[in-house]
């Protein structure tokens, strides 16, 4: 298949993917936005004037890169696993398995796919929370970049769970009972100084909590975490996922017979 | 003559121990209408399912025009275009756009993809279904845009699986016709079929499977000439006189009633010789058809000496 194919091919899945999570915004881009809008007025508003300050800032401030994130992560997630599992579902993958498209192209398409879906929600979520607090970006390319690698690591994520998933059931196990604990516990709510050393140690092996702080530092200009070492653990991230995916969709993991 | 698709030694043996082929091997000529035809379970599917790489095989190979699938992936997947048996396009899509998206997948440039959508929609009797979410398709109309969807990249070889399954009569019919044209102008056509007469019908080659094995790899005009005796079902313009015979030897008749009248004919008897007892008696032959499938026939005699 010849470049120029390839990447009509990636262009093909990639438009695929946003015409879908377009065709269902009410169930793709506005709950997000509704129940994280609800976090501000909850969290953000009522319990946080009587919280003060966190981390040396407004807890309101505090909080607005934590929840902007949990919505790219878990919005880049479940587009994929949902809009793969779904075509496994309908055998309409087999479209794409019977045709000449090289496993890395379609991989690249929904991860494209789970960033624009994820990306997307930010964008609608940011500006929600730009109505309840001011947000002074303090370096737009550690913001952007933590953003789109963390979309990175949660759409191939999502890929993982949907060749491995058999049943409706199985794409919603992993949100519920790993991601959404993961999301509560990687310092979205508080900041890691307030807890005793050994959940600090914990938190740290939490990979969210690196996320969430990395872009609380492109926005606040601060941070609980080193940032090149966020940024390593992020690569190490996409390129373990990545080989995986490779090698399962070469394997036919969940796929072929 | 180039080889459109050559199997060889094909095994599959499935997680369960369930061996679905034990070592075919088959060729295509190209060109060729070729029918695949067995009983349920007999391993057409899983054929179909190894050719497309949907199914991993146990061992052997596949070659599409020289080419061995496992080394050329992509450009043997240029070269053909499946049909499957089970209904797997997004049904929440419209009809234009599943084509379009397959079109894409085949590294199609819009504009190319947007008239080969619209020259097979149109064929296939879709067009102005295009706007059209493909879940509100009939039976029929899901099998058409499958073969639409298969024919948008223009392949050499198109493999169907069973393709007119519970498709009404007049649509299979009109299916046969755009098969059959498709066809003659080069198309190399590989389908399985539960419809005998289908496959007597369209195909020049022919090859039974059964359980996991290649019971009969022949063309279609020598497997019918191995039939002993054949039942025709004349229908006359004219009464059939009561007592009426046709003293031939290898011939048999049977009146149903004053116009119909059942023959069989045996050991080389031509037809030909029947039709000049009727018009040596005046009794002008309105049609004629075979009792009885003839591939059917052959196709249970061939399973029953392989069991």
């Amino acid at each position: 298949m010849f470049s120029n194919h390839k990447y009509i091919a990636f262009e093909t899945i990639v438009i695929r993917e946003i015409r879908r999570f377009g065709r269902i915004w009410l169930q793709t881009l506005v709950p997000p936005a509704i129940t994280i809008g609800l976090y501000f007025v909850i969290f953000g508003n009522l319990v946080g004037r009587r919280i003060g300050e966190m981390g040396g800032f407004q807890y309101m401030e505090f909080i607005v890169p934590g929840l902007i994130m949990m919505a790219v992560i878990q919005n880049s997630y479940s587009n994929v696993v949902s809009s793969f599992f779904s075509h496994k579902f309908q055998h309409s993958v087999e479209e794409l398995l019977v045709s000449p498209v090289p496993n890395y192209v379609i991989l690249c398409g929904f991860i494209v796919g789970g960033m624009a879906r994820g990306l997307a929600v930010g964008i609608i979520v940011t500006f929600i929370s730009l109505l309840f607090a001011d947000l002074e970006i303090q370096n737009l390319f550690i913001t952007i970049s933590v953003v789109l690698l963390t979309s990175i690591v949660f759409a191939l994520a999502g890929f993982i769970n949907a060749l491995f998933a058999n049943s409706f059931d199985d794409i919603s196990i992993i949100p519920t009972f790993v991601l959404t604990p993961l999301i509560y516990l990687g310092g979205v709510f508080y900041s890691v100084e307030l807890l005793p050393p050994f959940w600090k140690f914990v938190s740290a092996l939490n990979p969210i909590f690196y996320m969430v702080n990395t872009f609380r530092y492109g926005i606040l200009g601060s941070s609980d975490v080193d940032i090149t070492w966020a940024f390593f653990i992020l690569f190490v991230f996409i390129v373990i996922l990545f080989t995986s995916c490779i090698l399962l969709l070469r394997r036919g993991t969940g796929l072929r017979t | 003559m180039t080889i459109a698709i050559s199997i060889q030694n094909l095994a599959k043996t499935y997680a369960n121990g369930f061996e679905a082929l034990k070592g075919i091997t088959l060729e295509v000529e190209q060109g060729d209408f070729f029918a695949l035809l067995g009983p349920n379970g007999a391993g057409k599917s899983t054929t179909i399912g190894v050719i497309s790489t949907l199914v991993n095989k146990t061992s052997g190979s596949v070659e599409v025009f020289g080419k061995n699938v496992d080394a050329h992936v992509y450009e043997t997947k240029l070269d053909f275009g499946v049909v499957p048996q089970e209904v797997n396009f997004s049904l929440f899509e419209k009809v234009g756009d599943i084509v379009m998206t397959q079109a894409g997948y085949y590294g199609l440039p819009r504009k190319l993809a947007a008239e080969r959508c619209e020259k097979y929609l149109r064929k296939l009797g879709l067009w102005e279904k295009r706007n059209d979410r493909s879940r509100t398709l009939s039976g029929g109309m899901k099998r058409r845009l499958m073969i639409a969807r298969a024919l948008v990249h223009e392949p050499r070889l198109l493999i169907l699986d069973e393709p007119t399954a519970g498709v009404d009569i007049e649509l299979r019919r009109s299916m046969w016709e755009f098969l059959t044209e498709i066809n003659n102008n080069g198309t190399t056509i590989i389908l399985t079929t539960h419809y005998l007469e289908e496959a007597e019908q369209l195909c020049r080659n022919i090859a039974i499977i059964d359980e996991g094995k290649i019971v009969e790899n022949t063309s279609m005009r020598k497997l019918l000439s191995e039939l002993d005796s054949q039942v025709y079902i004349l229908e006359t313009t004219s009464q059939i006189p009561s007592g009426f015979d046709l003293n031939l030897d290898n011939a048999s008749l049977e009146i149903v009633d004053e116009h119909c009248i059942e023959v069989t004919v045996s050991g080389g008897l031509s037809i030909n010789d029947v039709f000049a007892v009727f018009s040596e008696a005046q009794i002008k032959i309105d049609s004629m058809r075979n009792k009885t499938n003839r591939l059917e026939q052959l196709f249970l005699s061939k399973l029953e000496s392989n069991d």
